[in-house]
Order: C-alpha cells, then structure tokens, then sequence
C-alpha cells in the first residue's frame, strides 16, 4: 500500500477497538484539518475517551487507519512517547499534573527540549527557556503562582496549568479531554477563552459534555455514540438532530 | 560547566550532612588513637567497627532511597547488588591470603582444597588483582541491575509486582550461594581474611583507615545522589514517581531514566557491601536474605524517603537501635520492635524523621520564603 494522501492532519477511518468483545470503536472515521478545532461530545461509552487513547498510542486499534500529518505517520505503529515527539499532546480527563512539583517546574518539564537521559542530567536552566515559563503563565493566568505547589492549586487552576503543559511541548495537535469538568461558570468562560485563545496557531480536539462551553467555543461539533460517528456540523445542526436528542441531549 | 550546579546541589542541609560525616570521620579515629583507653572519652575498637558498619549501611540506604524516595522504584532486593559487592570484595581478601591458609594452598582458597576442587575456576580469575576487584564490586552488581532493569522497566513492570520481582531475585541468589558447587565458600561464604592491598586486616589502624574510607565514599555518593536529584533529570524522576503515564505522555522514555538510576543505585550498593565486607570480616549468604532488603528500606522510611540525608539518619538509627536491642535481655523481641517501628513511622510519621522536620520548617518557613520568591522570582531555581 502507498503513503496515504490526505490533507487532513488527523486523518482516522474505520477504527475498531474491542474490549472483551465490546465495541469501544466500532469502524469510527473522522478527519481534523491542519488549524481547525472541533469539539467531540456524546453519552458516556461513547468512545471518547478510547479514541483519545487510539491517536496517542496508549490503545492499538484491531482495525483501520490513523495518520497524522497529511498521512506521513501511522500512528497505530507508534508507541505513546514516539506519538509525544511527533506533536500530539493531551490533556486527561482528572487534572494531572505533577503535585510535588512547582508551577514553574511542571511547565519546564513539559517545555519541548531533548528528553534523553544524558540531555536532563547535563541540563542547566537558559534565558530563553525562562522567557517562554515566563510567556506561558501569562496565558494561563497563573504567574502569581509559579512557586506554588502544583498539589495545592484548585481544581481550575490545575486544569489551566496542565493546558500550559501543552502548550509548552509546542504540539502541532491538542487533545483536550473535558476541560471545564468541575470548574466553575465563571472558569468555564475563561477556559473556552483560553482554547480560542490556543486555536490561532494550533489545531485543537476538545472531548467535552457540557453544551454551553460547546456551544461558547463555536466550532464544528462531532457526536460519537457507540462507537461511530452519529451527526456531525455545527452546534445548532446537531443539537436539532433526533437521533442526537434521542440518545444523547433528551429529550 | 560552570560553578552553578554545585550551588544548586549543596543547600544547608546538603552542607550540614558533609560537615557532620568529615566530623565524624575525624573525631571517631582521633578519641580512639589518641585518646588513651583509661579514659572516659575514649572510643573502643569495637565502636569504630561497628561505625564503620553503619556507615556502609547508609550508603546501602542512599542508594535505596535514590531509586525509591525519587523514582518511586521500591526494590525489595537491593541486598543482592550489596551482597555481589561484598562477594567481590571478599574474593580479593581470599586470594591476598595466599599461602596463610590452613591447607597452605598459594593458588586455591581453603574451601576449593578442601572440596578437592584441582583448580581456579575460571570466574575466581583475575581477583588477586585489587584494581579487577573494585571493577567487578561496581560492575557485577550495575550488570545485574542493568540486565534486570531492562527486562522489568521495558515490561512496565511497577509497583508491588517490581518488588516481589527483586525480592525472587534476592532469594534465588541466596540459594545459589548456599551451594558449594557455586563456587563460593557455600553457606560458610568467604572468611579469614588476613589483609588488604598488603595492610593487615586486624589492627587498629586498619579499622579506622576503613571507617574513614566508608565515609568519604558515602560523601561521594552523597554528592551523586545530590547532583542527580538536583538536575532537571531528577525533576523527571520524581515526576515518573508520582504519574507515570503522565510522564510518558510528555515523551519522557520513562524506562531509559529507571534503568539508568537503578543501575547507578546498584553500583552504589555494591560499594557499599565491598567496604562492609572487611570491616566485618566474612561475606556469607545470608546477606542475600530477602529479610536484610527489607530491613533496609525499614531504614529509609524510618529517616524520611526522597530526603538522601534521612536515609542515611535512618540507618543509623535503626541500626544503633538494633545493636543495643540485641544485645540485651529484649534480644529475642528484636523483630517484633522493628515490625512496631515500621508500622509507628507509617502510621505516626509517614514523612519519616527529615521528611517530618522538612515539612514542619516548610509550613511554618512558608510566609518567609513566598514573600522572598515574589521578591526574586528566580529564587526558586
């Protein structure tokens, strides 16, 4: 088979993944153009959250196809830390962060640099290094607490820090699992802010359930229910879907 | 590089240690050589010993809480690579004996003649040289470690699995020493040493050259396990030992940083046991007993784990404990009392004695210092 030609950075089709004969994925396609974000909803099982671990690696697919980059890159042949260095990041579901870690010291692990063995060991803190800690808690509105614990943030704070994590692997590629999961109205509004604010110069998956921060981001929405793709389009197509509202919105 | 790192590396309580150890490496020799035996402030023999003993102890400790207190790696066998140490270390002192034996034998140690072993095997070569012996004592325990490691941390082996793997590891080695077609002295081990580098082995002198000798190579592992965990390397252990998977997502090669640092812990505690060996003065099975590992990681609990300085305290003073317990009447309670302790520092003083006093001075230091970090934002680096 040929180098697939796609012009899509993430390129998924007819992905299957079974656990103990259930179909987590049951033949899911879809495809994410370079610079887009789209927003996944659907019920719980849907496969959200497997598909997440299908496109980093964490989960092979028993059948179909996932590329990356125009097709350059099979990730279903790639394990996690290889799919890490192409460029996709992710953010979990539950906030992790490194909780004995600083601020500061969770975004300088995360921050793109040589992740060998000798290269850390060697390591030695540089000016422009510092610059860019100093940039990405300007983004995340969390410079006032760059000495701060990681493990004694709010649960807000922790999400935003883990998104500057992200941000700081510079990844061509965002997967954001429920961002605003527990956060509060106003924290809702700053995170969509916050993802706009990303999505100028990355592209963006966000994997969420609550319809208003969906429909707050503006973007293409696809919902998954059992495994397949059940409607895709705008937030207003899909929520006037009747197989949407049947299994996922209620009626 | 620059002088940076070792400012990095040496805070007050990293200073503290290497002042009391030199102390101690200085006052220990001094009270007991030139201190006439008369007097109350002499030192015996024995104690320097016995001192030395601890001190190899905590570097057997540091090593341990290098792997576990930063990488989360709880290895239930590290006695094994402190043991292949002591073996190593021990085979030299067997072959300096020479012609000294009971069997008069210059080539083969008494228990090979007395086997009716003809000759050396093969693997006992080589060990009448000091310099091959201080190879093997770090090379022996690294390439066990290393070829273990990288089968156990490759397999994502973790947890408690990883700690019953290293505990089968310690017990099979045990077995295979007890044997006397091992080649190793069965379960006698290696004893009768008569001296080291061409030094008799039993004058004062000796005893207090080799108690110094242990403290500066507990300083100096002190100073790696300081320089490493002070490195952005050791920022990635402590991450991979509070998230893993997180780790790996960051594109950190998780098993790359494990089997590096649990080699350089088993070097570290094969050191250890090759300065232990002749200050005891015989290496035998026993110390590949599952129950000496454990008692180990007792130690680095009881001092405060990921803290190196309470390690070493740890080993101390369980060790201290242990030989004042055992040679009383409470001797035949000596396991009980340290089962209690464990179960006290897990229930009562999770942080361990440091980690306890660290977390006391960070919370009551915490005003001071935020108002210095907001003073001197880079402060914290």
């Amino acid at each position: 088979m040929d180098k697939h030609t796609t012009s899509a950075l993430l390129y998924l089709d007819g992905i299957t993944v079974s656990f103990d004969g259930f179909k987590a994925l049951n033949e899911l396609s879809f495809v994410i153009e370079p610079g887009e974000m789209r927003a996944i909803i659907g019920p719980n099982g849907a496969g959200k959250t497997t598909m997440m671990d299908v496109v980093t690696g964490k989960t092979r697919p028993e059948a179909g196809e996932v590329y990356f980059e125009e097709g350059a890159y099979d990730l279903a042949k790639l394990d996690e830390t290889q799919i890490a260095e192409l460029g996709i990041g992710r953010k979990f579901q539950k906030p992790t962060v490194f909780d004995m870690h600083t601020v500061e010291d969770n975004l300088l692990l995360a921050l793109k640099s040589d992740r060998g063995v000798r290269a850390t060991l060697l390591w030695q803190s540089s000016v422009p290094q510092e610059k860019r800690i100093d940039e990405l808690l300007e983004v995340i509105r969390l410079k006032a607490l760059r000495a701060r614990v990681a493990g004694s943030l709010s649960h807000g704070q922790k999400q935003w820090l883990e998104i500057g994590m992200l941000l700081a692997q510079e990844p061509k590629l965002l997967l954001v699992d429920e961002p605003v999961a527990g956060m509060t109205d106003a924290e809702t509004l700053q995170t969509a802010e916050l993802l706009r604010e990303i999505n100028r110069d990355k592209t963006v998956i966000v994997v969420e359930h609550d319809m208003a921060f969906v429909r707050e981001l503006g973007v293409k929405v696809t919902c998954l229910h059992e495994g397949a793709v059940l409607a895709e389009g705008s937030i207003d197509q899909v929520s006037a879907n009747e197989r949407v509202v049947e299994v996922y919105l209620g009626r | 590089m620059s002088a940076f790192p070792f400012i990095r590396m040496l805070d007050r309580g990293a200073v503290l240690f290497l002042l009391l150890l030199g102390g101690f490496a200085v006052a220990i020799p001094a009270f007991n050589l030139l201190v006439p035996s008369g007097s109350a402030l002499h030192v015996s023999t024995y104690l320097v010993a016995l001192f030395g003993k601890y001190i190899c102890y905590g570097l057997l400790a540091l090593s341990i809480d290098l792997i576990w207190g930063y990488a989360g790696i709880l290895s239930l066998g590290h006695g094994a690579f402190f043991a292949l140490g002591g073996y190593a270390m021990g085979m030299y002192l067997m072959r300096q004996i020479g012609t000294r034996g009971v069997y008069a034998n210059p080539i083969l140690p008494d228990f090979m003649v007395f086997l009716n072993w003809p000759e050396l095997p093969l693997y006992w070569y080589g060990f009448n040289s000091f310099a091959y012996a201080a190879l093997m004592i770090v090379l022996v325990p690294g390439l066990l470690a290393f070829v273990f490691g990288w089968f156990a941390f490759r397999s994502r082996v973790t947890g408690v699995y990883l700690s019953i793997i290293t505990q089968a590891m310690t017990y099979a080695l045990m077995l295979g020493f007890f044997r006397n077609n091992f080649g190793f002295g069965g379960n006698n081990g290696l004893t009768d040493f008569k001296e080291i580098l061409g030094f008799n082995m039993q004058t004062e002198a000796m005893r207090n050259a080799l108690l110094v000798i242990s403290c500066l190579a507990l300083a100096a592992g002190f100073l790696i396990c300081r320089a490493i965990v002070t490195s952005k390397f050791g920022k990635v252990l402590v991450a991979i030992r509070d998230s893993e998977a997180r780790t790996r997502f960051l594109g950190y090669r998780v098993e790359a940083y494990k089997l590096f640092v649990f080699t350089l812990s088993a070097c570290m505690a094969g050191v250890a046991g090759a300065l232990y060996v002749p200050q005891v003065g015989i290496i035998n099975p026993s110390e590949f007993a599952p129950g000496n590992s454990i008692e180990a990681v007792i130690w680095v609990a009881v001092g405060g784990r990921g803290t190196l300085t309470g390690a070493v305290l740890g080993a101390f003073v369980v060790n201290y404990a242990k030989t004042f317990f055992t040679s009383g009447i409470l001797a035949p309670y000596w396991l009980f009392m340290l089962g209690g302790l464990f179960i006290a520092v897990t229930l009562l003083l999770p942080r361990g004695i440091i980690g306890s006093y660290e977390h006391w001075r960070g919370q009551h230091g915490e005003k001071h210092d935020a108002a210095m970090r907001v003073a001197s934002p880079h402060a914290a680096e």
